[in-house]
């Protein structure tokens, strides 16, 4: 295992951590309002001080960490629970009407940035973290759908798949027994990839008030809360964006690690 | 060429005809009545049944479908519930805000990252190699919107080189624009451009196994002078592609940085118009924004063409 | 004084040792040929020479170029010598060009690059050696682009490159390995040519012994990074003293003897078979066309024969094994396997299927590398109504993989852990395991090593023996279809142009293609009674 992948999963897990912690203890009530004491910069008391309502910043993290994860993973669950059976049937039926709709379904959904879909969604139902979910999953479906049907391709001119159909498999059979086994490394580094991208995606979202709504925490919202003071507490902007890319650059540095830990090729050569 | 470009063509305007329906399809989700809502509670039956009319409410859904593709054909985008003046003035103003600052970004990414993942290839494994690539890899997990918020804190706070937020307009000359648009170009372009190095080194890695750099060797060339006249043209394919995806990321990323900077650009107007259930102003500018990424799109794709020239003979 | 003196090179790369003493000479104008098989260290002597090592390698002894030694030359002056005193030519052509530049371009490349000439200079030389290597640009402007040309006429492209600045020395690695028999013929005359024509000297790697025998006036015979044996061609053929060398041209002209042919009752039957493809539109309004990959193709296998299949690249002949393993439609005509149709109604017929069997060409894409070699040879008992279970379905592993000359423990082990000749010997014991009355091998033995190509031959004559076999043995490979068929057919666009009983086929060939074909086809000479 490289020192990527080490460096990675700890950070990640760091974050993981705090949020499932978050769920039976924070150092303060993460919404108790506590105005004498706003705007304290970090100190023994509050480590990462305290906001312009004197909220503890520290429980804010922790229990924002439970926003961003829970957003990006459920978005990751969508686009592989749909993009990865897509990508499958496209290449299963390679050059058919199947496969053509499929890929031009997909060039239409990358029309639409995670954030156009946001907005479309927030016209219509309004604010909320389940919008985040549903416009960065749907982002994440032809993502995930093209990454399978490339690699499903170059699978399916290997002569074990050939060896496969003599022996009277269905391509249904073939794709689950031989293709999905052989693309699952390649999913699990796009996954990991698709979870920082999806963090990313979510404090963006937030921000622009499209995502969690109050009182739920979030980092993204921390940061918009923060904007108009940061000449005055640059601790409300900086804590927040260290939080995010920490979380982001361990899942990345994890996501490397993994692909080259995972890649036969380079394992036989180092063995 | 020609075949393939019209292909090309076809298919855009497939994207954008499939497009356009899938967003008038949405909106017309959205619960409740434009004209009660714009009228209140209290309005009469005969006023609220006018301004339907006014509005094209009055027609057949599928009717009213085309006629908002028509009109938008036409320059004339609908009235916006809101403030009762036409879309396409709303829009135009902001639109030049915008459209400008993802292409800068746009512009300043390419501009960096070339450079830096050509540098980083060629040094594979050195320490050149090795802190571009750290570099890239913390670029890649900063959120554009907080680096933008830093950016204002130090260079326009702290230092006073910049103005906080808000834009000069194009009145002035298109440098005073381009000066206010600055920070946010950067804000949204290193991120972009740490992605984009990233590919370029990638794609020049692989290239380098190639036979024919190897050929290209035992022609004479040095290592460098195979990088450049060998690798990089091939390395464009796969590197023509993420720019393509990237300008959507930077048209959305536009939108969310005018918010830090306070620029009057389409991101302001969608969000005002999203709390004031303007949802015609929401259409349209949802419709523009996926209009610029599929052109620009339709651009890469010609860009294809003129590096393979395996795609121009298929035609 | 020799052009390149090569003396007790040695070579390791990242601490694993690749070459071991290895000395050899050439002098202007001569040929010398290394040989070996895979893993022998050939194509690495070929690029210490160039200086084109992989990254951590280190080399020792002397590599002489016109008496100045290579090994310690600066970059610098390796890059001016490469392409202007030394040329090289590599195996695969339709990698070794830039596809987004024009062949022009490529090709004024090598003069440019060294400032031999003005522009205009070497637009005309490379137009003169373009037209030398049988590319006039009457027919072949400058301003083609690789993937409009054929794999014979890239490689051609590929030594005009090397040889656009007259070089001294000439490498060519495996130059004609990825190349027909009849393209291979010119390429090789084309290079001979050169050398007779330029007094270049020409180092030539190839694993080809009968390319070697035609070709070399020395021959440089290497195994495991160390030269076996070396001589001059004629001697060293008539008197061969080291074990290994005579081992290998045994096995490239390996004989195996197949038990007589049984039954005459037809078991497969091919009446009119059609294979269509669409190909792109070319133009934009108008129709697409086909191309007729499989055309009007009949022949009738008779059970317990063996039938060869021989054609060129692009002669339909993969297309044709698919269409009969029911893995693609036809579009006119009839396959029919003991009676029954394999498609029927637009359907694979599972019924049919059941009584076939393939085996591939390459030993490394055959297999899921995820499964164990138990699951990977029981695959095609997915075809059976009632696949054998428990201590039956044990015994029938056991008993194939020692057939195939393995032990019924490798049942436990991932592919990986086995050789290329290995994984063959998995791949026809797949093939068996259902009894199949019918078993196609497409060019199954084409990627091997020739003496690991002899065993496989012989395992194949004794399961003939043991197992009654009936096949269909696909190969561009003439001499391996000379020895392992009863009966052969001649494909060429599409068509059957000729067949017939083997030894009759290749001894007196009736059709003009079966004749180019043969005479093509590089031959060893009769080296037992020695070559005088």
């Amino acid at each position: 295992m490289s020192r990527n992948l080490i460096l990675g999963a700890c950070l990640s897990s760091l974050v993981v951590l705090a949020a499932l912690i978050s769920f039976v203890w924070t150092p303060y009530d993460h919404a108790a309002l506590d105005i004498p004491a706003k705007l304290q910069p970090p100190d023994a008391q509050h480590w990462f001080g305290t906001d312009h309502f004197g909220r503890d910043m520290f429980s804010m993290i922790m229990v924002g960490a439970r926003t961003s994860i829970a957003v990006a993973l459920v978005a990751v669950g969508i686009g592989m629970a749909l993009g990865v059976p897509l990508g499958l049937t496209a290449a299963a039926r390679k050059g058919s009407w199947l496969d053509e709709l499929i890929m031009r379904g997909n060039d239409l959904v990358f029309a639409f940035p995670s954030l156009v879909i946001a907005i479309l969604i927030t016209a219509v139902f309004g604010a909320g973290a389940i919008n985040a979910i549903i416009a960065i999953g749907i982002f994440n479906i032809p993502v995930f759908a093209r990454i399978t049907r490339g690699a499903a391709l170059s699978l399916w001119e290997r002569e074990f798949i050939m060896a496969a159909r003599v022996a009277g498999k269905g391509a249904a059979r073939i794709s689950a027994e031989h293709i999905l086994p052989n693309v699952a490394n390649l999913l699990i580094v796009q996954g990991t990839i698709q979870f920082s991208l999806g963090i990313l995606a979510e404090a963006g979202l937030s921000y622009v008030g499209l995502g969690a709504q109050p009182p739920t925490p979030s980092w993204g919202r921390m940061l918009a809360d923060a904007q108009t003071m940061v000449g005055i507490a640059p601790h409300l902007a900086l804590i927040p964006g260290f939080a995010i890319i920490l979380t982001v650059l361990g899942l990345n540095l994890m996501g490397d690690g993994l692909r080259d830990w995972l890649d036969p090729r380079i394992r036989v050569a180092r063995a | 060429m020609l075949r393939y470009s019209l292909k090309r063509l076809i298919s855009l305007c497939l994207s954008l005809a499939v497009a356009s329906v899938v967003i008038f399809a949405v909106i017309e989700v959205a619960p409740g009545d434009p004209a009660s809502f714009m009228l209140g509670v209290n309005a009469q039956p005969d006023t609220l049944a006018a301004l339907r009319a006014e509005l094209g409410l009055d027609v057949p859904k599928h009717e009213r479908y085309f006629n908002w593709v028509g009109g938008m054909l036409t320059g004339d985008f609908g009235t916006s519930y809101t403030y009762r003046t036409p879309v396409s003035d709303m829009i135009a103003d902001r639109m030049w805000v915008s459209l400008p600052l993802a292409l800068y970004a746009l512009t300043l990414s390419t501009a960096i990252a070339f450079p830096a993942g050509i540098y980083a290839a060629s040094r594979r494994g050195k320490p050149g190699d090795i802190a571009v690539m750290g570099a890239t890899q913390l670029g890649i997990a900063v959120p554009n919107f907080w680096f933008a918020m830093m950016l204002v804190l130090i260079f326009a706070i702290n230092l006073r080189l910049f103005n906080a937020g808000g834009f000069a307009g194009w009145e002035d000359g298109i440098w005073t624009g381009l000066h206010s648009l600055t920070l946010p170009a950067i804000a949204l372009a290193l991120p972009q451009a740490a992605i984009l190095a990233r590919v370029m080194r990638s794609a020049l890695l692989d290239i380098l196994g190639e036979d024919f750099m190897r050929t290209a060797r035992a022609k004479g060339l040095s290592r460098r002078q195979a990088l450049w006249r060998h690798g990089v043209r091939n390395a464009l394919i796969p590197v023509l592609t993420i720019i393509g995806l990237q300008f959507s990321f930077l048209l959305a990323g536009a939108i969310i940085i005018e918010q830090v900077f306070y620029l009057p650009g389409l991101g302001r107007l969608v969000f005002q118009a999203i709390s004031s259930r303007d949802l015609i102003v929401v259409e349209s500018v949802v419709m523009l924004l996926v209009f610029a990424v599929i052109i620009v799109n339709f651009l890469v794709d010609l860009a294809y063409a003129a590096v393979d020239p395996r795609l121009r003979s298929r035609t | 004084m020799s052009l390149l003196a090569i003396t007790n090179l040695s070579l390791s790369v990242h601490a694993a040792g690749i070459l071991k003493d290895v000395s050899l000479s050439i002098d202007p104008g001569q040929i010398v040929a290394v040989t070996g098989e895979s893993g022998s260290g050939k194509s690495m002597t070929a690029l210490a020479v160039m200086q084109l090592l992989p990254n951590g390698a280190r080399t020792a002894g002397s590599v002489l170029l016109d008496g100045k030694e290579l090994l310690d030359r600066p970059e610098a002056e390796m890059c001016a010598l490469r392409g202007a005193s030394i040329g090289m030519v590599f195996q695969e052509p339709m990698t070794a060009l830039n596809p987004v530049k024009t062949i022009g371009d490529q090709v004024m490349e090598t003069i440019l690059i060294h400032k031999a000439m003005p522009k205009d200079q070497a637009q005309d030389r490379a137009r003169e050696v373009l037209t030398r290597v049988g590319l006039p640009p009457d027919k072949f402007p400058l301003g083609r682009y690789p993937h409009e040309l054929s794999g014979g006429q890239r490689q051609r492209v590929v030594i005009a490159m090397a040889i656009a600045l007259r070089p001294r020395l000439l490498i060519a690695d495996e130059p004609t390995t990825a190349l027909d028999v009849t393209t291979q013929a010119q390429i090789l005359d084309l290079l001979k040519g050169l050398v007779s024509e330029y007094g270049m000297g020409l180092l030539m790697i190839t694993h080809d012994l009968a390319v070697v025998a035609g070709m070399a006036d020395r021959i440089v015979v290497m195994r495991r990074g160390e030269v076996v044996e070396t001589g001059p061609t004629r001697h060293l053929l008539a008197n061969m003293r080291h074990p290994y060398t005579r081992m290998l041209f045994e096995a490239s002209s390996h004989q195996v003897s197949l038990p007589d042919a049984t039954g005459r009752a037809p078991l497969l039957a091919l009446n009119g078979v059609v294979r269509d493809y669409r190909l792109p539109r070319t133009k934009l309004f108008g129709d697409p066309g086909h191309h007729r990959a499989v055309d009007n193709v009949s022949f009738t296998l008779n059970r317990g024969e063996r039938l060869g299949l021989v054609g060129e690249s692009g002669c339909g002949k993969s297309t044709l094994t698919r269409a009969i393993l029911g893995l693609e439609d036809v579009q006119q005509g009839q396959i029919l396997l003991d009676g029954q149709p394999v498609f029927a109604g637009h359907r694979p017929n599972l019924e049919v299927r059941r009584k076939m069997q393939v085996v591939f060409q390459d030993p490394f894409g055959s297999f899921n590398p995820r499964h164990r070699v138990a699951r990977l040879i029981t695959e095609p008992f997915h075809l059976l109504q009632a696949p054998p279970t428990g201590s039956e379905r044990q015994d029938r592993i056991a008993e194939m993989l020692t057939a195939v000359g393995l032990t019924p423990e490798d049942a436990g082990k991932y592919i990986h852990e086995f050789s290329g000749g290995q994984r063959q010997r998995i791949a026809i014991a797949r093939a068996l395991i259902t009894r199949p009355q019918l078993i196609l091998f497409d060019e199954a033995v084409s990627a091997l090593d020739v003496s690991v190509r002899a065993q496989i031959l012989d395992l194949l004559a004794e399961l003939c023996a043991a197992y009654d076999l009936t096949y269909l043995f696909i190969s561009h490979d003439l001499s391996v279809v000379r020895t392992i068929t009863d009966r052969v057919m001649v494909m060429r666009a599409g068509r059957i142009v000729e067949q017939g009983e083997t030894e009759q086929v290749f001894s007196d060939p009736q059709h003009p293609y079966t004749r180019a074909l043969i005479a093509a086809a590089p031959r060893l000479p009769d080296f037992g009674r020695g070559a005088a």
